[in-house]
């Protein structure tokens, strides 16, 4: 039976996270002190043979983007704490903030340390007020106990951070339309290149990072980079927190190294199936996530082995499906969800969430024909081929991999309809 | 330089030019919609997709830059597929009534969809079924045609500083339009046609009022007359086929006879009345400690914008009506008189390179005659149209001359069209007027071309005037500021609403940009060249004028035909 490990949630649970007391008496902001012992390049170094990767979705090398910003020259430079969490079934970035905000903190505070970064922002999901209240506590405390802020231990470094809301576009969660709306704009997908380590908020360098990543940091500051990389999947090293929903058993989440397998989640830590009922499917990282079949669950939840199979490791969330829900139904709802949060700045993604929710739609009411599926199929290839951003190209994988693992539910309805 | 192939054709390019330019270079002409040479890129459309060995998925041609080595290709049946579906997924949302489209024959979508041979849609078409927006005089903006290319939105916003349109909602419910869905008579719109410069479909386009102007010409009781601006004869040529400048004055002339006008004049002549007016305006300020900087008046674009955004540098702006609206009021008063016809059927057309001139002409301000000064505004490409649709070839038309007592104008009319041209035009005359000196050279040659802020000064005996021009209203914004922050120390700053000054109007044969602003520029300072007359104080017919009817500058008929004053964000029109 697998055990979880607990990096990015070492402390959940184990202190009040409105004490900056109880962090400190756990060793809380001495990775920062660690940190600031050695020189910047030596600490984006550490990130790098860690092999520490985006906790987001996309898997970015976090020292490879650190190291982006620390060698852009600029007065001013940002790190920005990806907090949207927009992710249906993603709740982990949520599970760290509330229970230990100054991990984050900490993990900003050496982000902008090695990258020569003095301002940090938290962008947190518009859902999480309680959060944004606790972070602005905890900030507030840190500030007192000289931790952040200006000239701090006794150095030159100066870091503060600041919290800010977003307004609950699911689009927001990319990183350069969370810059557009940080900088007040309309939350819409930037032109890459320039990345944000080289131009991003207020056009300076910019390092974005999810929750989860900035809170590996101090672990991997206090252990090594070697410890970190010795953990779980060699290419996708450490551990990854994994919120369970759905026909799941045990709903909830668990922090285990990223060699578990999908049948080690959903039957170790979630228990299996609800109800005593058949698995059906299970659908990995978010809404624009693969649906895979049991056939598959000894894959390894690592980014790599997902995307061997067509799907994604995404935020980290399982969604298990059981035997008697409709898939053609689900996909309805994905679609909408989709149509709804498309941020309308791109043809391909605008207009195909549209048509891609009314053929499912279509489809799902008996009125769909082999010609539909066609159409759906040259849809989905415009949409990954073509769209402007992650959005556009993701959100046909959920169908994409439905009609590769089950195409039996789409068949019948179609068929149902005479020619 | 950075060598790539595209189609395997050996490329060199400058570094940091995108897969685009790069095919252009070499004569490969790639697909756009929202892609515009004079914006930045957007790369929302999606339709100049190529493909890029080792690439993930198509590119973007528009916004993706080359490096060295690429391997481009952008005619293969995936390319080709690809931009299919990529269209297909606009037209499924995209009216289908070509036919009775104000962009019929001169769409950009109609022409992309007619080169991409696309021939079914496989979406069942559900359009958004918006309501048009006509709450002005000027402009029509149809969401439904809309394709969210987003450039009105670079225009209105980056170009001109206006921000009346904006981008409402998300996914596929945006639309363009103003903020709150506002009509746009109640947002911050100027009118200046620029968005429909650039709109690619039918969304935005002028008020087309051709119908009246057939009504006033089949009715008996009136004498329908026309002025035509500056800018219309240089760009019309290219409404209808011929190159830009090259249509004939007295040709045009000959065609307006023909499409039924009673009287033709030219907004030239009171081109060359507002500089006498203006003229002595500034030197009546700048002698009597009046307020300065004396800003121009001419462009109503530009008046709607300082009414909106500097209402409280109003007493800046020089008193002259533009010259359509001296003519609209001379034309009921002076002419009449001359003429011995009864105003009341007097029917007063003025054909414009510009939108705006619709506003400007039903303002009630404009009424000084005893009636509205101009009773129609129809624009170049309206013009164009009604020639079309008359059946007149105007390359085979016999020329024409003007009409007397509002005909005649010098090369210094002329060239209001074009940005700076007011200001030299003013300086030529003002010059004259106060050292008594002939002027050796006539060609300030400082107030042209298309530098977005022109600064000189000028040594009028003894006294250094100081000038600016500024031409599109976010150039404008920028002197405004530092007019307002008392930091500009200019005595007479010209400004034009439109980019290039009113050959660049929004009412101007489409496409419009800024190479073509450029070309129509040429040809505006070739016609001003050719004249034997090329200082207002010099045409004999406004010196007639003054001496048969005006009395002087700046006398009491001038205060009250030609002069009036504007109010703080004006928008009585609601």
């Amino acid at each position: 039976m697998r055990e979880e490990k607990r990096i990015s949630l070492k402390h959940y649970g184990l202190i009040d996270p409105d004490q900056i007391e109880d962090y400190l008496e756990h060793g809380g902001y001495q990775s920062l002190q660690k940190a600031l012992s050695q020189p910047p390049a030596a600490i984006v170094q550490a990130v790098k043979d860690a092999g520490l990767r985006g906790r987001g979705g996309a898997g970015f090398k976090a020292g490879i983007k650190w190291g982006f910003t620390l060698q852009t020259p600029a007065e001013q430079k940002y790190i920005i704490c990806n907090a949207d969490e927009g992710e249906p079934g993603t709740f982990k970035d949520r599970l760290i903030m509330e229970g230990d905000p100054h991990l984050v903190l900490e993990g900003m505070a050496i982000a902008g340390y090695a990258v020569g970064a003095s301002k940090g922002y938290i962008y947190c999901r518009g859902e999480y007020p309680y959060i944004v209240k606790r972070l602005k506590r905890a900030i507030e405390q840190a500030r007192e106990k000289g931790l952040l802020g200006t000239n701090r231990f006794e150095s030159n470094f100066s870091f503060d951070v600041e919290v800010r809301m977003g307004a609950g576009a699911y689009i927001c969660g990319e990183e350069t339309a969370l810059i557009e709306s940080l900088e007040g704009k309309r939350g819409e997908p930037r032109s890459k290149p320039p990345f944000p380590g080289v131009a991003g908020l207020w056009g300076k360098p910019t390092v974005v990072n999810n929750v989860e990543t900035l809170a590996a940091v101090p672990w991997i500051i206090e252990h090594g980079a070697t410890a970190y990389q010795q953990i779980g999947a060699s290419r996708y090293p450490g551990t990854k927190i994994f919120t369970l929903t759905g026909d799941v058993a045990r709903k909830g989440f668990c922090e285990v190294p990223t060699d578990v397998t999908l049948r080690e989640l959903v039957y170790d830590f979630g228990g299996g199936v609800a109800g005593g009922k058949k698995l059906q499917a299970v659908q990995v990282g978010g809404t624009s996530g693969a649906f895979l079949p049991e056939s598959l669950l000894d894959t390894p939840a690592d980014l790599d082995s997902m995307a061997a199979v067509g799907g994604t490791l995404g935020s980290g969330a399982v969604l298990v499906v059981d035997e008697t829900r409709d898939l053609v139904d689900l996909a309805v709802t994905i679609a909408s969800f989709f149509k709804h949060e498309s941020c309308g700045k791109c043809t391909p993604c605008r207009e195909g969430t549209f048509q891609l929710h009314r053929l499912l739609e279509k489809i799902s009411r008996g009125q769909g024909s082999r010609q539909d599926l066609e159409t759906l199929e040259r849809l989905m290839w415009i949409m990954t081929q073509a769209s402007f951003c992650g959005l556009g190209h993701t959100a046909p994988t959920p169908i994409l991999t439905m009609l590769q693992y089950f195409p039996d539910p789409f068949n019948n309805r179609v068929n149902s309809q005479a020619g | 330089m950075v060598n790539l192939t595209i189609d395997n054709i050996s490329v060199s390019v400058p570094s940091g030019s995108t897969i685009l330019q790069a095919a252009q270079a070499v004569g490969l002409k790639i697909p756009t919609l929202c892609y515009h040479p004079d914006q930045t890129v957007k790369a929302n459309c999606r339709v100049c997709l190529v493909e890029v060995e080792g690439a993930r998925g198509l590119q973007a041609a528009c916004s993706q830059t080359v490096v060295e080595g690429m391997v481009v290709r952008t005619s293969t049946p995936l390319v080709f597929k690809a931009r299919k579906a990529v269209v297909e997924l606009i037209l499924a949302r995209h009216p289908q009534d070509c036919l009775n489209c104000v962009r019929n024959g001169c769409c950009e979508l109609q022409d992309l969809a007619q080169e991409l041979g696309i021939r079914e849609i496989p979406y069942a078409r559900e359009i958004k079924g918006m309501p048009q927006d006509k709450s002005t005089p000027s402009l029509v903006l149809d969401p439904d045609k809309c394709i969210l290319c987003r450039r009105c939105l670079t225009v209105c916003q980056e170009v001109q500083t206006v921000n009346a349109l904006g981008l409402r909602a998300r996914g596929y419910q945006t639309s363009v339009g103003p903020a709150f869905y506002q009509q746009l008579n109640e947002s911050t719109c100027v009118m200046c046609g620029q968005c429909t410069q650039v709109c690619p479909t039918g969304a935005l386009a002028e008020r087309e009022e051709i119908d009246k102007l057939l009504d006033a010409l089949a009715d008996p009781s009136k004498i329908v007359v026309t002025q035509m601006a500056p800018a219309v004869r240089v760009a019309l040529a290219e409404e209808v086929g011929l190159p830009t400048g090259e249509l004939d004055m007295l040709t045009l002339v000959g065609g307006l006879r023909r499409l039924g006008f009673h009287r033709v004049f030219h907004t030239n002549f009171t081109a060359d009345l507002t500089i006498m007016e203006e003229g002595h305006e500034l030197l009546e300020r700048l002698n009597n400690g009046g307020t300065l900087p004396m800003l121009t008046s001419c462009s109503p674009g530009w008046i709607n914008f300082i009414e909106t955004f500097y209402p409280d540098l109003l007493d800046n702006l020089s008193t002259c009506k533009s010259p359509q609206q001296m003519f609209g009021a001379l034309v009921k008063t002076y002419w009449a008189q001359k003429a011995g016809v009864d105003p009341a059927q007097i029917y007063s057309v003025s054909i414009m390179p510009c939108t705006a001139k619709k506003y400007e002409a039903a303002r009630p301000e404009m009424q000084d005659s005893g009636y509205q000064d101009v009773d129609l505004v129809l624009t170049t490409r309206e013009i164009g149209k009604l020639f079309r649709m008359a059946g007149i070839d105007l390359k085979q038309v016999p020329p024409s001359e003007f009409d007397p007592w509002m005909g005649a104008y010098t090369g210094a009319g002329v060239i209001f069209g074009a940005t700076g041209g007011v200001m030299e035009a003013a300086l030529r005359t003002v010059y004259e007027v106060v050292t008594g000196n002939e002027l050796a050279n006539l060609d300030f040659t400082v107030c042209r071309g298309m530098t977005g802020i022109k600064e000189a000064e000028v040594d009028l005996a003894g006294t250094q005037v100081k000038v600016a021009i500024a031409h599109g209203l976010g150039n404008a914004r920028q002197l405004m500021e530092r007019i307002r922050a008392g930091e500009a120390d200019y005595h007479f700053v010209e400004i034009m609403a439109c980019p290039g000054g009113c050959i660049g109007g929004g009412g101007q044969p489409r496409q419009t940009d800024n190479a073509q602003r450029a070309i129509r520029i040429e040809a505006i300072y070739q016609e001003d060249v050719a004249l034997a007359l090329r200082k207002s104080h010099e045409n004999p017919e406004v010196k007639q004028l003054y001496t048969e009817f005006l009395g002087q500058p700046l006398g009491d008929k001038s205060h009250q035909l030609l002069h009036t004053h504007y109010q703080a964000k004006s928008k009585k029109l609601k």
